[in-house]
């Protein structure tokens, strides 16, 4: 069974003042050091049990590729241990060691070889990966005549041939077109179900809140946060926004999920409420009920600009439905200090059943990330019942009328 | 060191299909393909022959055949050739497969030996067909050219622990690899490959000793010119710095490998 598990792992580059140092470094019988160590992973433990699926999250130079590199083995940990049981196949970058003089063929031999298959392994899958890439009578032209989609969906069948026991992915479920991201994702998922670990690198929040029981959040080369990937993706959201300003908190609700808080304050979100058409509060909506999403605001700056936004949720934290003032054409501009202003976003819940939150946030222009006043996740939970309309199943409603002929 | 070794051979595959790729590549898209395989060689031992024995009549001291001089000559030019393509390739394989080393995890210690395995197959197809020559020429050796084989062992070994070292070395001194290039002419002209070593002055000569590609090459010339066995006594010396030449290499490597992939 394939696990991970880190411990104290640490990553740092040397780094020296001039071209001899190196030199004088390696030839010093004191043997005294002569570069600065330059940190880009500090201090991680984690363990990834069999079958579990955890997520890497972090901003850019967050240290989350050189995590991947050295759980891959191609790079090696400075201070601590990765160790993996199992067979580890990386899907670091799809392609890589691809000839373009060697047909499909002979570049499929050769990385299955570099994959660490016998021959003859590989000809037994041979057949399995020439079908599962697509590619069709390509497979015997040199790879130089290939679109980098179908070198892409080579490269993937080659690297997901057999099940591994561990598989590390970095970003690499953008595999060709739209088809193909679903039939590579289809194929982690089943090795999943089959017991394979994953190690899931991605910005795409849908891909790991879909297939992730836990995700890690990395900033400046330390674990910030694990959790709930749903949990986790909101920290991420926030340091996004908060990356120049102050840091973000999250607080437990009264239904003990964790909200995640950010802004700089200078706007600031009071009451936030979802009210029926008779303008009382409510938590348990019809489908198709007409509500509306009333939100008071207190300016604490003066601002040249204010939006307000919001985004509907799904018990997965996936997004079901979002927008904002400016969107919808009523940016306020200039407002002082001191001002109050209520905002009320009518619609109707045109919703599975099921439990939602919204995210409500106060920022500048059109999303969140140029300014940000105030960000709040899970500012309002309620519940989609079906009491009145012919039963169906997902996120939406979407009314169908049907029309049987003969 | 063992696991090391261990994992070369769960690697053998890989190994072995490089070493065919490599080959398959250098004359892909040429309409006579691996003909030129042949081709070269050929053209090199007709042009030494012709040149040599039959244009400038030039003769090797003390040996009367036509041929002596042009044998004389490819034996040292074709062992020549397999020391500097290991070697000249060694020193620049970590650099040249930087991006696989980055992404791809593989034992390492497989770039060696694809070089090294390579550079032999290259050797061999060249030294078949100049064997083929000395048949047909009347000056196949006999029973002696079995001693062919441990000094061509030799020859792997002192340019394959050279390579090592200065593969490792060039990652983190890129001077190393310039040097190096033009360190190996000179070196080509003070090894006794184009002319006899008893043309030069007795104190050179003590001075070539030191170089141990004299004995290495010396040895094939005198199993193939003269059909004489090898001064084995002449041998220890480049087999001591064959086998400290290798154990430095393998534990510069050992030691910088993880440092080699954040390097390059």
């Amino acid at each position: 069974m394939g696990t991970i598990s880190v411990s104290n792992l640490g990553k740092a580059y040397k780094s020296y003042p001039t071209r001899w140092s190196r030199l004088l470094e390696w030839i010093d019988p004191r043997g005294r050091s002569r570069h600065e160590l330059h940190w880009v992973l500090k201090g991680l433990n984690f363990t990834v049990h069999p079958g579990e699926a955890v997520g890497i999250i972090g901003v850019n130079g967050a240290g989350k590729s050189t995590l991947l590199k050295m759980i891959a083995g191609t790079a090696k940990p400075t201070t601590g241990s990765v160790q993996t049981t199992g067979r580890v196949v990386a899907l670091l970058e799809l392609g890589m060691g691809f000839h373009p003089e060697f047909t499909g063929r002979q570049n499929v031999v050769m990385s299955g070889q570099l994959l660490g298959y016998s021959s003859a392994e590989i000809d037994a899958l041979m057949p399995a990966i020439e079908e599962f890439a697509e590619v069709g009578n390509y497979i015997d032209e040199p790879v130089r005549v290939y679109s980098s989609g179908m070198q892409m969906r080579l490269a993937f069948s080659v690297a997901t041939a057999t099940r591994p026991d561990v598989l590390i992915v970095d970003e690499a479920l953008s595999v060709g077109d739209a088809y193909f991201q679903h039939k590579s994702f289809d194929r982690i998922r089943t090795f999943r179900s089959e017991g394979t670990t994953l190690l899931l690198v991605s910005h795409d929040k849908q891909a790991i809140q879909a297939i992730c029981d836990r995700a890690i959040l990395l900033n400046a080369g330390q674990m910030e946060l694990q959790g709930v990937p749903e949990q986790v993706m909101d920290a991420y959201n926030a340091l996004l926004v908060q990356k120049e300003k102050s840091g973000f908190r999250q607080q437990e609700t009264v239904t003990g999920k964790v909200q995640t808080v950010s802004g700089t304050g200078e706007a600031a979100l009071d009451v936030i409420a979802l009210l029926n058409e008779s303008g009382e509060p409510v938590e348990i909506l019809q489908v198709g009920q007409p509500v509306t999403l009333s939100v008071s605001v207190d300016v604490k700056a003066d601002l040249p600009e204010l939006v307000m936004g919001y985004m509907i949720k799904d018990r997965l934290g996936q997004p079901v439905f979002g927008t904002n003032s400016h969107h919808l054409k009523q940016v306020l501009a200039d407002v002082k200090a001191g001002q109050r202003y209520v905002f009320r976003f009518s619609f109707d819940a045109n919703l599975g059943e099921g439990t939602y939150s919204i995210a409500v946030a106060l920022h500048a222009s059109e999303s969140h990330v140029a300014g940000n006043f105030e960000w709040r996740d899970l500012a309002l939970i309620f519940n989609v019942v079906n009491t009145c309309k012919p039963t169906f199943v997902g996120v939406n409603w979407l009314p169908a009328t049907l029309d049987i002929s003969q | 060191m063992a696991g090391m070794f261990r994992a070369l051979w769960t690697y053998r595959d890989f190994v072995l299909g490089s070493v065919k790729r490599e080959f398959q590549s250098k004359y892909r898209n040429s309409m006579l393909g691996a003909a030129w395989n042949l081709i070269n060689p050929l053209a090199m031992i007709v042009v030494y022959t012709v040149i040599f024995s039959q244009i400038m009549q030039t003769r090797l001291p003390g040996v009367d055949n036509s041929f002596a001089y042009s044998i004389y000559l490819c034996s040292g030019i074709l062992a020549w050739n397999l020391f500097s393509e290991v070697v000249s390739r060694s020193q620049s394989m970590f650099l040249d497969n930087a991006n696989m080393i980055k992404k791809l995890s593989f034992p390492r210690i497989c770039l060696p030996a694809i070089v090294t395995s390579s550079a032999l197959l290259n050797f061999l197809i060249v030294f078949g067909l100049f064997t083929v020559f000395l048949f047909m020429s009347g000056n196949f050796p006999g029973l002696v050219f079995a001693a062919l084989l441990p000094v061509l062992v030799l020859l792997v070994a002192f340019a394959a622990g050279l390579g090592l070292v200065l593969g490792v070395l060039n990652v983190f001194f890129r001077d190393v690899g310039q040097f190096f290039s033009i360190f190996i002419t000179f070196w080509f002209w003070l090894t006794p490959i184009v002319y006899p070593a008893s043309i030069l002055p007795e104190q050179v000569q003590e001075v070539l000793a030191f170089n141990p590609m004299s004995a290495i090459v010396a040895s094939l010339q005198g199993v193939l010119v003269r059909g004489t066995w090898p001064q084995w006594a002449d041998l220890v010396y480049p087999l001591v710095l064959s086998v400290l030449l290798c154990l430095a290499g393998l534990h510069l490597f050992r030691a910088r490998s993880a440092e080699i992939a954040d390097e390059i």
